[in-house]
């Protein structure tokens, strides 16, 4: 298929049908308005539907009752909408319910402003509901690979049953790039008979199919949760995407971002690498599963990590995880929604590299 | 030659339920399984439980089901019915649940006219939390969050869900049974199977209110516990059609 110039959000609403998606229930709240506004006109072309719910609290259970059916569904929203949609996300991961959940991130806290964030790393990732749980999160850093990881959301949503997220800063909702859809894509994960839906139960058929979360003797829920560990071990094991460009086996500087921010520091670390400095750059493509080993081990090949956010420093915590202070780690970050240039970073790198600049 | 003439439905699950000694919860799990079994829809039908006495209600209808959060088992059913039409799907919910948590998602499915249908059983109070005052809550009736009985100075007046669905615009089919008396379960139970009927012919949403018992936080004795129903609920809560597809709205049923 030839390349087509799309907004993010429209792409994103796009690769969903091309990954079979027939059902989006969602609420409005900017800057992700695209998303339901393309499909409200695209979902019935291709026999699909579309429903606008009356909050993001219902439309989360929606996607809860449809994805409980085994048909393929999902839903977008912007950071307070994700935080009203958090209860149910925490049922979906008990229930074990695969749904991709799109968070197109504007600035906070409360109701914040509409311009581009990164401070919903700590919901995304930690949980965000209540109980112990985890969404797969993923985090892409142009419309062409929001466009290429919605699709593999769906097919990572239906192998783990579980919830999937799409992590995108205002910037991927809003901008427009050229994207491609292949047309023979090859799908990542084989999905089995989804047994466990609740179809309508015969007789002589499966066992009857009940969606829940509620345990209440205390054994069964541990069990529950050990499960749960389990399939979250497995994650961590065979999930793990980050994005490499590192000078060598010995350089100065390791620069930590993801997202559009990743795309700046890319640009600002080309600036400098031409004027002969020795800079990497490591890009988390799965927040959760974190890359842990992958900025552990490039950690250990600088002199220093640098990380950047749009958000006060959220993944700085999982970089200090990782990093476990074999290096000094400094950080850059903005809020309010403003963008970091190209030339605000390079110079935070710069006083890095010059030994500027107090380490966290 | 011996005729079976009553037998377990077919839609129950042969387990004892959890519900206290003369809670109607178990009559009225009955009604819908008997109108289920009687309409032929058993498997193709997908309850949706919600939070408050009746969570359980997985445990005891024999067909398939979800558990959805507290008060939102009408978007639960929405998400459910859009993806699978050919599903006959119910959310089966207490006072708190719908008329106080859930009323943003009830009143909404019932706009958008979704094909479900509600069984609503309002028995004046919280009965799973231990008792507590719910929006259904009668004037004056003594509850452990109202402990010299509702003042309707400070909660206001108990809420008429059927009424305020049956204002709606949105075609649908909404009336209030009880389960007072013997006779008053007959007639609950046509109301059901006029419910689910109209769901099964793809005509329109549909809620049924049922006035129902809680012996255990009320205080009460079954017995008397249905005579307070009949005393001190249904002239408040009027028994009866509130609305039709058709058109005949308000159509009040004898006592």
């Amino acid at each position: 298929m030839a390349k087509k110039l799309m907004k993010g959000c429209e792409a994103i609403g796009e690769a969903a049908i091309k990954a079979g998606c027939k059902l989006f229930f969602g609420y409005p709240i900017t800057p992700q308005n695209e998303i339901p506004e393309y499909l409200s006109h695209r979902l019935p072309q291709v026999g699909g539907m579309f429903v606008q719910a009356e909050s993001e609290v219902s439309a989360s259970n929606m996607i809860y009752g449809a994805a409980g059916t085994g048909e393929r569904v999902f839903t977008s929203s912007s950071s307070p909408g994700i935080s009203l949609m958090s209860e149910a996300i925490s049922y979906l991961a008990g229930s074990q319910l695969p749904v991709v959940i799109v968070n197109i991130m504007r600035a906070g806290p409360g109701l914040g402003g509409i311009l581009p964030g990164q401070a919903d790393y700590f919901q995304a990732t930690k949980g965000g509901g209540h109980g112990d749980y985890h969404c797969l999160v993923l985090a892409p850093w142009s419309v062409q690979e929001a466009a290429d990881l919605v699709q593999d959301a769906f097919e990572l949503a239906d192998y783990y049953r579980n919830p999937v997220m799409i992590l995108g800063d205002g910037l991927i909702g809003q901008m427009m790039e050229p994207v491609e859809f292949s047309d023979d894509r090859v799908p990542i994960k084989e999905i089995g008979p989804k047994d466990w839906a609740t179809t309508g139960w015969k007789r002589d058929g499966r066992p009857r199919a009940i969606v829940n979360s509620l345990f209440l003797d205390a054994d069964t829920l541990e069990t529950h949760n050990k499960n749960l560990m389990a399939k979250y071990d497995e994650i961590k094991a065979n999930e793990v995407r980050f994005y490499e460009d590192l000078p060598g086996e010995e350089f100065d500087l390791l620069v930590v971002a993801y997202g559009t921010v990743a795309r700046v520091c890319s640009t600002a670390m080309e600036n400098l690498r031409a004027q002969g400095l020795k800079i990497g750059l490591i890009r988390p493509i799965t927040l959760y599963p974190f890359p842990y080993e992958a900025v552990s081990k490039a950690a250990k090949k600088a002199k220093a990590v640098l990380v950047f956010e749009l958000s006060a420093g959220q993944m700085l915590e999982d970089i200090k995880l990782a990093v476990l202070g074999a290096k000094p780690i400094h950080f850059y970050g903005r809020t309010g929604g403003h963008l970091i240039t190209p030339e605000e970073a390079a110079k935070e790198m710069k006083k890095v590299l010059q030994g500027q600049g107090g380490a966290q | 030659m011996t005729e079976l003439v009553f037998k377990y439905p077919e839609a129950l699950t042969q387990v004892n339920t959890h519900y206290c000694p003369g809670c109607t919860h178990g009559t009225i799990h009955r009604l819908v399984a008997e109108v289920i079994d009687e309409l032929g829809i058993r498997d193709r039908t997908v309850g949706i439980s919600p939070v408050g006495c009746a969570v359980l209600a997985y445990n005891y209808f024999e067909t398939d089901f979800q558990q959805a959060s507290h008060g939102r088992a009408p978007a639960v059913a929405t998400g459910a019915k859009r993806a699978r039409p050919d599903l006959i799907v119910f959310t089966y919910q207490g006072d708190g649940d719908l008329a106080s948590i859930g009323m943003g998602e009830i009143i909404h499915a019932a706009n958008r006219g979704e094909m479900i249908t509600v069984v609503f059983v309002n028995n004046a109070i919280y009965g799973m939390t231990g008792g507590q005052m719910a929006p259904t809550t009668m004037p004056n009736q003594r509850t452990t969050t109202s402990p010299d009985g509702r003042d309707v100075a400070l909660a206001g007046y108990p809420i008429r869900i059927a009424e305020l669905i049956s204002t709606l615009k949105t075609p649908a089919f909404v009336a209030r049974g009880s389960m007072h008396s013997p006779l008053q379960v007959v007639r609950s139970k046509e109301l059901l199977r006029r419910a689910f009927n109209y769901q099964v012919q793809g005509t329109c949403f549909s809620l049924v209110e049922l006035l129902s018992t809680c012996p255990t936080n009320w205080g009460l004795p079954p017995d008397k516990a249905c005579r307070w129903v009949e005393t001190n609920m249904v002239p408040y809560y009027p028994l009866g059609i509130f609305k039709t597809p058709e058109g005949d709205d308000r159509a009040p049923m004898p006592r």
